[in-house]
């Protein structure tokens, strides 16, 4: 149980992790009442690794990754819960402060780099500002800056791509750029919001390859975040699912992906399409669909959806927020469900 | 860009022969008959159609519309026999109603006109996309609701109250300012700039507001987009982010309505404020025109007018082009 960290840890310390959440919250009042889009998450993170946050829209996976930046200051959003990164807590740290770690020791590959890119101004332009803002470099220094990341990312004619602009750029190739613009600075964390959603499948299993192989080259720490099980599986060390702003089911990627706990993450699994499953059986979707954040069902936040909801005695599921309990047999491996160990082995077996 | 140029400026000239046409053709339409209102009081049907013939009305429409065509590239003789005057091209033809030459008006009303809209466009544009960019970055703390507040009045107030009132404060209650009276920039700077101080206040308070709504609403639409997201993930200060990131995108729609408003009050659409302080402008000369049906001046302000807004629009697409890389002029 030395995972779940209560909000009353008064005596903060720095953890000796490099990345460590604990019990961030976001919440966004709003006329409707408040949205709680992320509501108590914790997790950690060591250099050279890669979490995969997985989870629906909505679920608060891109909310916990703008609080990493710090990308909810000067918003109404509350913030609240720690961060430390390298031993320092940026929760409390205000905008100014916040600055100087942003697109330096923390940078962020978004969605859709077509919007996420400025349409004004060339390519080349974009990561030499992204490197002049924490470097005291001249104009010239930061353009061959520039090409060079260019380059690093696989952009052939990198002298001449610079000069082009976001619109003139294929998808794949504006991803790239979006990446060489994230790492310029060469980040010690490096948060990829869906980097490989827009793209097409080709396309994304090179930008994965290129993350991997820049997250080698430089040690930096990667949080990916998606709602494709298969790149987290490909890509990630950890894995942590995300269900209306909690947390569900957190571990190892090896045992989630393996013994899953949660009738969620079973969902997420069954919904995709195997290489090796029959051509004529049909896929499991998750039926219903994503909780409100403002009011989320009580007791487990998921029962709505659950199939096995009956499976466990007195409606607990109904009336008692299930807790995240370490699993059975394994190292590092939570999940948040009130179904008996005994039940989800034998759950287990006959989905097979 | 040449050949967009080309043909931006082909089709400016249809447009505008366009316009001298149906300029032309509401004026007959209209029935009034400026030979009679030249004739006075001492007429009779005689004298009529001396004078009908001496302004080339008894000629049939398209004569009269080819001549009129013909005066501007080549020049015209106007009139026959001892009162024959020669009108070098580019000619508009000789007022009606003081036997001027209209071309010479018009271009002694220019600088006059061109003084007050240059210098109204740029007070209220600076300082109404200022505030607005305030307001934005502000949102919903008091200098934004201060700076929307103005706007609301400022839109409120019509410009001939607000004209009255300010000459009334400045000159005639405080003193502050001596009665404006334009004076060209030629005779010294600073009476023209004198002269010239509230009519531009007067304009700038009423276009202000407009500018101040648009680019607010502008920047606000444009601080919300994936790009700024990205700027501010990048590390970069509101500086940056407010002036180079999203005011170079905010600044499109703005544009548009720029060169649209100062083709506008070029044109003559500052005629209360120019005959509020007495500017020699070509609003005013429009107006007189209509009044004394005098159809070579009625075409040159309405000609001039069409000139002034194609070209603003063949400035603003060049400009256009300039601000958004992914407008290709072709």
């Amino acid at each position: 149980m030395a995972i779940e960290i209560s909000p009353q840890t008064v005596p903060v310390s720095p953890p000796s992790t490099f990345l460590e959440v604990r019990d961030l919250k976001v919440h966004f009042p709003t006329e409707d009442g408040l949205v709680k889009s992320v509501d108590g998450v914790s997790f950690s993170l060591e250099h050279g690794k890669t979490l995969g946050i997985v989870g629906e829209s909505g679920s608060g996976k891109s909310v916990t990754s703008l609080a990493l930046l710090g990308l909810h200051k000067g918003t109404r959003a509350k913030v609240s819960g720690e961060i430390w990164l390298d031993g320092d807590e940026l929760v409390a740290l205000d905008e100014r402060e916040m600055r100087p770690l942003r697109g330096n020791k923390v940078s962020m590959i978004f969605q859709d780099p077509l919007s996420a890119l400025h349409p004004f101004f060339t390519v080349g332009a974009q990561i030499a500002e992204a490197y002049r803002v924490h470097h005291k470099v001249s104009k010239k220094e930061a353009n061959v800056r520039a090409v060079d990341m260019l380059k690093r990312v696989g952009i052939p004619q990198p002298e001449r791509r610079a000069k082009s602009y976001p619109h003139e750029f294929s998808g794949g190739m504006r991803q790239r750029a979006m990446i060489a613009m994230s790492l310029v600075c060469d980040p010690q964390l490096l948060i990829a919001d869906e980097p490989t959603t827009a793209l097409d499948v080709t396309v994304q299993a090179q930008i994965l390859d290129l993350i991997r192989d820049l997250q080698e080259e430089f040690g930096s720490a990667v949080i990916i975040i998606t709602h494709d099980l298969g790149v987290v599986a490909e890509i990630a060390d950890d894995i942590l699912v995300m269900y209306g702003g909690r947390r569900i089911e957190y571990g190892s990627v090896r045992e989630v992906l393996k013994a899953p706990e949660h009738p969620y993450t079973w969902g997420l699994l069954q919904s995709m399409p195997h290489l090796g499953g029959d051509v004529n059986e049909r896929l499991n979707p998750i039926p219903g669909s994503p909780p409100s954040l403002i009011n989320l069902p009580s007791g487990c936040a998921f029962n709505p959806r659950c199939a096995f909801k009956g499976q466990v005695p007195d409606g607990r599921c109904m009336s008692e927020r299930p807790e995240l309990l370490p699993v059975l047999d394994s190292d590092r491996h939570i999940a948040a469900c009130h179904l008996s160990g005994e039940s989800k082995i034998e759950i287990r077996k006959a989905a097979k | 860009m040449t050949r967009y140029l080309i043909r931006r400026l082909l089709s400016a000239f249809t447009i505008i022969l366009m316009v001298s046409l149906v300029t032309f053709l509401i004026f007959f339409a209209v029935p009034s008959n400026p030979a009679v209102l030249a004739c006075g009081k001492a007429c009779n049907p005689g004298r009529i159609l001396e004078i009908k013939h001496s302004l080339g009305l008894d000629k049939s429409l398209f004569t009269q519309y080819f001549e009129f065509l013909k005066g501007i590239f080549a020049g015209r003789t106007i009139g026959d026999g001892p009162l024959a005057v020669q009108c070098p091209a580019p000619c508009l033809g000789i007022s009606f109603h003081d036997d001027s030459n209209v071309f010479d008006t018009l271009m002694n009303r220019l600088p006059a006109d061109i003084s007050l809209a240059a210098g109204a466009a740029v007070a209220f544009l600076i300082t109404g996309v200022g505030l607005g960019i305030l307001a934005a970055v502000r949102k919903g703390k008091l200098v934004d609701k201060l700076a929307v507040g103005l706007a609301m009045v400022g839109i409120s107030l019509p410009i001939y109250f607000l004209a009255l009132v300010l000459q009334y404060a400045f000159v005639d209650k405080w003193q502050l300012l001596p009665t404006p009276n334009y004076s060209p920039i030629t005779q010294g700077f600073g009476q023209w700039f004198q002269g010239l101080l509230l009519p531009w206040a007067s304009l700038t308070i009423g276009f202000l507001a407009y500018y101040t709504r648009l680019t607010r609403s502008s920047m606000l639409e444009t601080l919300g987009e994936d790009f700024i997201r990205t700027a501010r993930a990048k590390g970069l200060g509101q500086r940056t982010l407010v002036f180079k990131h999203a005011l170079r995108a905010a600044i499109t729609p703005i544009v548009t309505i720029f060169g649209m408003d100062f083709a506008t009050l070029v044109g003559g659409s500052a005629v209360i404020t120019e005959s509020v302080f007495g500017i020699p402008g070509i609003g005013q000369l429009a107006v007189q025109a209509v009044e004394n049906v005098d159809l070579p001046v009625i075409m040159a302000t309405t000609l001039f007018a069409a000139v002034a807004v194609v070209l603003a629009n063949v400035v603003v697409d060049v400009v256009y082009g300039i601000i958004d890389p992914r407008v290709r002029l072709a």
